[in-house]
């Protein structure tokens, strides 16, 4: 039947109701793969000689925690250990651009992050031992807990977010702290963070999603969780983004800090995606060459980001023989304090998991850790 | 003609909507920290009206109409919460909890235990629940047993106006998350609510009718229908005492006992599914603590172990005053 023409056929498929096509996808590099500046018209890279020394040196030593972590998986000291091998820009850029009342919410592989915003490392491999389940103060360390949930961190720092903003509002003196929130390419499809994303967009949250878009979910690949790069499904939400080279330690720095003091002036949400690949395998349990071409992952070998680093650094001067040498020897002696640091961590007590449930333990807690107590007395 | 009680200044007659209300507002104007959050909680003032007036009083940012999205409204409160707010989040109705069950179950529940003790989450989740208002699918769920289950939440529930009102301002008080069940087929029966202070504590069971035969173990929308079994059960001779258990985690298990010491029966009466429910979880107490005292086995009434009927059915699916005096009469025939 036809009324007024309609057939209620389409003959082809117009483009009004085409999905929005992916746009080239312009990423941003200031620090080519072969160690050169790249000049961006939007960012430009802001530091002093010192900083930039100082940013190859946490590369250097981010990379030395995790190899040494992933040998202690090896030899059996954690039962697991998520390698960040490949990811280290990315965690000194963020370090470097955040302000000193800026929180972090974390996903599971931001171990150097940790690290740098003086989290000890104990404390981390402790989770990984089994003996805690992440005994810091998130407060004062402005690092949150990691989140084996994936993506159910990312409305807890969005909701931080909305406190912040509210502390501000009802005291302007009160700390300029914005929330930085980082999951990987595979979180963007869980259900929370599409959330995390309405909530932050309708208030206007002062929070910064930066998704590490590594390319696997363990064995997923990326291509699986979106049809359009990562960085434009923020547009959908209206929160502004941007893709940048995640393996260049000057875009991700220079992205974040756009990003931060977006949300610090008030000017909500923002969504940075980082665009890297992960070098290891997800977490030490899983085989990565059961999944992934092993062509693709020796290509992103050219891209290393230390190697770039530190190509730049010595064509600046600022680098040369012997500094890497200190450096090389400081990695050295921190290798030996990560070996060492497993140790630190003390075995739990069974009786002391009961106080920590409720604010005041219930009776059955409290005639539960009796009943533990007196059973260990009796042995 | 106002009752006695009506003349003292310390009291009030409301519906259970209307005291919810009054002990929101009360929150509200204690500490400027506490803020409400939800779905059409603003101007409309939720689908019950249980926050009626109340942005209009307090204001957008104290008040605060939210997306669709169970999990972002918890997920963010929890985030609130550790920045030092006091969010209450309500959601529209018990069937609608699911979205949110894992920022509830994994996330804020655990957040104490996992991090020591360190990190402290006053998050209240209110929404009805219950049956017996002829709703349609996914509006009449009995959830508690899922929540009681969960270490690191408390689960409270009112029956009555003067409840309603305490209990609200008790959970926004504590340190911990509370699930806060609102029995939606009684917000509009009315109750005197006592204005200067609560008679007991959020997690104290109270005996809600005194009596020597058996003890009816309720909570929530069951406590009247307990009650009126109660009466019914009198003119047959019958002395039948009511305990409200008002917490169902953590379990006021001392009154409870008492309570069957004194009777030496026990029936649990709850709406939800029998299979797994709160009733077995108490008839094993029972079982364990007073095997030398009952004179009969525990019994149970509740609902069918079918997911929520169609609501021509829910007369029968629910426990009802016919089942209840017919468990009455099994435990006294012992």
């Amino acid at each position: 039947m036809s009324v007024g023409g309609l057939t209620g056929q389409l003959t082809a498929t117009p483009g009004r109701f085409q999905p929005a096509q992916p746009v080239e996808v312009p990423t941003v590099q200031l620090l080519g793969e072969d160690g050169t500046l790249v000049q961006d018209p939007d960012f430009v890279p802001a530091l002093t000689a010192a900083q930039a020394a100082r940013m190859l040196r946490d590369m250097v030593l981010i990379r030395r925690f995790d190899t040494e972590s992933t040998a202690l998986q090896r030899k059996g000291q954690l039962s697991l250990w998520a390698p960040l091998l490949g990811q280290e820009a990315i965690q000194v850029g963020v370090h470097a651009a955040l302000g000193r009342f800026d929180h972090v919410f974390p996903s599971h592989r931001e171990h150097g992050l940790a690290m740098l915003m003086g989290l000890p490392i104990e404390r981390l491999l402790g989770i990984f031992t089994g003996q805690e389940s992440g005994d810091w103060d998130a407060e004062q360390v402005r690092f949150h807990h990691l989140n084996m949930v994936i993506g159910g961190h990312t409305l807890h720092g969005v909701g931080y977010a909305m406190g912040q903003a509210r502390d501000r509002q009802a005291d302007p003196q009160a700390d300029d702290g914005v929330s930085l929130i980082i999951h990987g390419d595979g979180a963007i499809s869980e259900g929370d963070v599409n959330e995390a994303y309405i909530f932050a967009a309708a208030y206007q949250a002062p929070a910064v999603f930066l998704c590490v878009n590594n390319q696997w979910a363990i064995s997923e690949p990326v291509e699986r969780q979106s049809p359009v790069p990562l960085y434009q499904r923020a547009w959908g939400f209206g929160i502004p983004s941007v893709r940048v080279d995640g393996n260049d330690v000057l875009a991700v720095h220079a992205a974040t800090t756009w990003a931060l003091e977006r949300a610090r002036a008030g000017q909500g949400p923002s969504f940075i995606e980082a665009y890297t690949y992960r070098m290891g395998a997800h977490t030490t349990s899983d085989d990565p060459t059961k999944y992934r071409d092993k062509d693709e992952t020796i290509q992103w070998q050219s891209r290393d980001p230390l190697t770039r680093a530190e190509t730049w650094l010595r064509a600046e001067g600022v680098w040369d023989d012997g500094r890497q040498a200190r450096l090389d020897q400081e990695a050295e002696a921190f290798g030996e304090q990560v070996r060492e640091a497993v140790h630190k961590v003390h075995d739990p007590k069974l009786e002391d998991i009961f106080d920590r449930v409720y604010a005041r333990p219930t009776a059955d807690l409290v005639a539960q850790r009796a009943q533990i107590v007196s059973e260990a007395a009796a042995r | 003609m106002q009752s006695p009680a009506e003349t003292n200044q310390t009291t009030k007659t409301l519906t259970l909507a209307k005291a919810l209300n009054a002990g929101l507002r009360a929150a509200l104007s204690a500490d400027d920290k506490v803020l409400l959050y939800g779905e059409d909680i603003g101007s409309l003032g939720g689908v019950f009206r249980v926050t009626e007036k109340l942005q209009a009083q307090f204001g957008p940012d104290r008040v605060l109409d939210s997306p669709l999205a169970e999990a972002g409204l918890i997920g963010t409160a929890i985030g609130m919460a550790q920045r030092g707010y006091r969010p209450v989040v309500e959601l529209q109705f018990d069937g609608f909890v699911f979205p949110g069950f894992d920022q509830i179950t994994q996330q804020l529940a655990k957040m104490r235990f996992r991090s020591h003790g360190r990190v402290q989450l006053p998050v209240v989740v209110r929404f009805p629940y219950g049956g017996g208002i002829g709703s349609i699918e996914n509006h009449s769920e009995s959830v508690e047993a899922y929540f009681a289950h969960t270490p690191g939440l408390t689960v409270v529930t009112p029956s009555n106006p003067n409840d309603g009102y305490w209990m609200i301002q008790q959970a926004i008080a504590s340190p911990d998350p509370v699930i806060f069940l609102e029995p939606k087929r009684r917000y509009h029966e009315k109750g005197v609510v006592q204005l200067d202070a609560p008679a007991l504590g959020l997690h104290e069971a109270s005996v809600a009718r005194a009596g020597t035969d058996v003890t009816l173990i309720c909570w929530g929308p069951m406590v009247r229908t307990c009650l009126d079994a109660a009466a019914a059960a009198e003119k047959e001779g019958r002395s039948v005492e009511v305990v409200d258990v008002r917490s169902l985690q953590p379990l006021d298990f001392e009154t409870i006992a008492r309570s069957v010491e004194h009777t030496s029966r026990a029936i649990v009466v709850h709406e939800a599914q029998r299979n797994y429910g709160p009733g077995a979880e108490l008839a094993a107490r029972l079982q364990e603590q007073l095997f030398y005292v009952m004179e009969s086995p525990v019994l149970r009434v509740t609902g069918y172990d079918t997911p929520y009927p169609p609501s021509k059915l829910e007369a029968d699916w629910l426990p009802n005053l016919d089942r209840v005096l017919a468990a009455v009469d099994q435990s006294m025939g012992y």
